[in-house]
């Protein structure tokens, strides 16, 4: 069974009790600049490095604009190849304490970019790791995408998503009831954070998640040799 | 160190001419890309196989067997054999009769194909994959070491009493070398019997390769077939040559913008960056490929992809002539050079019998007399061994 190489995932001191930088970051699908998006997402993250300010942790928050990482992405998709910014991209959210995601809805769900993005990353990449999931739109119409849609897929990654998802219509936009929905899903975000919980399921559980030689950002190079397809390698007939 | 091509056999639009050649005129083109191949001082040719369209090479051993007869020393050989889709018992049987029609001049290379559909219409399932080559390969490894063997699997009907014919030349079975881009399982499958591993080199960052073979390496020592460095590497890679870097790119970047696979992609300046393409000079070709020895170590065998993207075949023949004629003298004096003591040589029938049989004769089967029944039963050669009939005679 392979065990997660902490170092790299997590290159800094740890000592409970003592105040440490958690890293936090954002992905914004919006297009425009500033877009809605982005603004939600940096609201949630202003509130996080607040929250988490109040326990004694500096909070280093960086932000991936899928905008700027469009071409690379559809090359990561049609040729499997990562770019050097998709590679940054990767490389931070392999790093990442906590995430925030946030895209725009056009047509019933989250952004093709958006999906796009997550359906090249790695099965493993961010397993255990908390996530905010938010969506702006131009109408309510489109208010459940985040929990009837984005959710699945960071089920699938294994994340955890926090229990309050956030949308923002225009209207929403003046009223304050989305402020009090923000600070939830960042408190959410913050003790899920501050918990460890993703470096101790990783510590304790990473090999009974599915892994390919190479994934998890290329951190997964233990090869299982105790296995009925390396018997299989070595001689004999499959097992019936 | 032996150098060669290798073609995945696609027909393929040229976007230039516009023109998409038909699969008479390709076949004939691959016919004489692989008489340029030995013409021109290279070592081997590859042909893949492929059973749908826009592919020719569904039976690669009638191709081969006609190549090597139109040819004196070069080495045919396959980019890949479905070890998946095929019956291991045909393989056995065409690749014998291969190696004896081009009097040991041939390997082959086997790979799983990733074509979902052409699994079922073959009667297999594409996720079976895995084990089903790895099965496959075991069994095809006694048929080629055993007269007679009888044996039971999860994949095909048992074999009882199976001889697969004819012997291989000189009863010493062609040298195996397995394809693979990502199954640590089929790495370890070339450790464990000896063989060769080849990576195809072509579409993704050598780190991604460099897993396998490093694997691969310290397996075959752990199996006592030699030291990690002994181990049988073999390696693809893809060029576009002309006399000024200037015209290469220029003349390659219509078909690799259209390339199957990573065409409508990267552009032509980042996947160059990125993999081991090299589009140029001839000196830079060969600055690009001796990098290859040292990401990979010393290796035996070097294949280029010269005939895909639809490049024409006179583009492709003055490709070998630059590639036979500039890039491939230079390495092997290069890698010649460079190699470190002890390293093995690329496998030659030649080779493999001195192995076997040192300054002795290698043995000749001859089947004993048909005995009506058309069973040759335990004992199908003179020289067999035939425990049942010695028994007999005792009473």
């Amino acid at each position: 069974m392979s065990t997660f190489p902490q170092e790299r995932y997590d290159d800094r001191a740890r000592h409970d009790g003592r105040p440490q930088t958690l890293r936090l970051v954002v992905v914004s699908a919006g297009t425009s600049d500033p877009s809605s998006s982005r603004l939600l997402a940096d609201r949630v993250a202003a509130r996080v490095e607040s929250l988490a300010g109040q326990g004694g942790h500096a909070v280093a928050a960086s932000v991936i604009e899928l905008r700027e990482l469009a071409t690379e992405i559809a090359t990561a998709m049609t040729s499997q190849l990562t770019g050097p910014r998709l590679q940054a991209a990767i490389d931070a959210l392999a790093a990442a304490d906590g995430i925030v995601v946030s895209t725009p809805v056009y047509k019933a769900g989250p952004s093709g970019l958006f999906t796009s993005f997550f359906h090249v990353l790695d099965n493993d990449l961010l397993i255990g790791k908390p996530v905010v999931l938010a969506a702006t739109a131009g109408t309510q119409r489109h208010a459940l995408v985040a929990d009837d849609q984005m959710r699945p897929l960071f089920a699938y990654l294994r994340t955890l998503a926090v229990p309050t998802s956030l949308f923002a219509a225009p209207e929403d936009w003046g009223d304050a009831a989305l402020n009090k929905r923000v600070d939830r899903a960042a408190t959410e975000l913050v003790l899920l954070m501050d918990s460890g919980f993703a470096r101790k399921v990783r510590q304790e559980s990473w090999g009974s998640y599915q892994h390919e030689l190479g994934s998890a950002n290329g951190t997964e190079t233990e090869i299982d040799l105790d296995t009925d397809m390396m018997r299989l390698a070595t001689g004999g007939s499959a097992v019936r | 160190m032996q150098f060669g091509i290798f073609s995945v056999s696609d027909i393929t639009r040229d976007p230039v001419s516009g023109q998409t050649p038909s699969e008479a005129e390709r076949i004939d083109a691959i016919v004489k890309i692989a008489r340029k191949t030995e013409e021109v001082g290279m070592d081997v040719f590859a042909i893949g196989e492929h059973h749908n369209p826009p592919f020719f090479s569904s039976a690669p051993t009638t191709l081969l067997s006609y190549i090597a007869a139109i040819t004196k020393r070069l080495v045919v050989t396959t980019s890949t054999t479905l070890i998946t889709t095929n019956d291991p018992a045909r393989i056995a049987e065409e690749y014998a009769m291969l190696q004896h029609l081009s009097k040991g001049r041939m390997d082959l290379m086997l790979g799983r194909g990733n074509t979902a559909p052409v699994y079922p219409w073959f009667g297999q399932d594409i996720r079976q994959g895995l084990p089903l080559a790895l099965e496959n390969y075991n069994l095809l490894h006694r048929l080629w070491r055993e007269d007679v063997v009888d044996w039971e699997g999860k994949f095909r009907t048992p074999l009882q009493g199976f001889t697969s014919t004819p012997r291989p030349l000189d009863d010493v079975p062609p040298f195996v070398w397995h394809g693979s881009i990502r199954s640590p399982e089929i790495a370890e499958q070339a450790a464990f019997y000896g063989d060769g591993f080849f990576a195809n080199n072509i579409f993704w960052p050598k780190e991604h390769y460099q897993r396998l073979i490093a694997f691969y390496r310290k397996r075959f020592a752990h199996y006592g077939h030699g030291t990690p460095e002994q181990a049988i590497v073999g390696l693809g890679g893809q060029a576009y040559i002309a006399r000024s870097s200037q015209d290469a790119i220029k003349e390659f970047r219509p078909y690799f913008n259209e390339a199957p696979v990573y065409g409508h992609g990267p552009t032509m300046e980042d996947f160059m960056e990125m993999t081991p393409l090299s589009v140029g000079s001839p000196q830079e070709v060969i600055d690009k490929t001796l990098t290859f020895r040292e990401s990979f170590g010393d290796y035996q065998r070097q294949l280029w992809l010269m005939d895909h993207a639809g490049l024409p075949v006179g583009k492709v023949l003055d490709q070998l002539e630059l590639l036979g004629g500039e890039v491939v003298p230079v390495l092997r004096k290069e890698l010649a050079a460079r190699r470190a003591d002890g390293v093995a040589e690329a496998p030659t029938h030649e080779l493999l019998v001195q192995a076997k049989y040192g300054d002795a004769q290698p043995r000749q089967p001859r089947p004993n007399a048909n005995r009506g029944d058309n069973v040759t039963g335990s004992s199908p050669y003179q020289d067999s061994a035939q425990p049942r009939a010695a028994a007999l005679r005792e009473n």
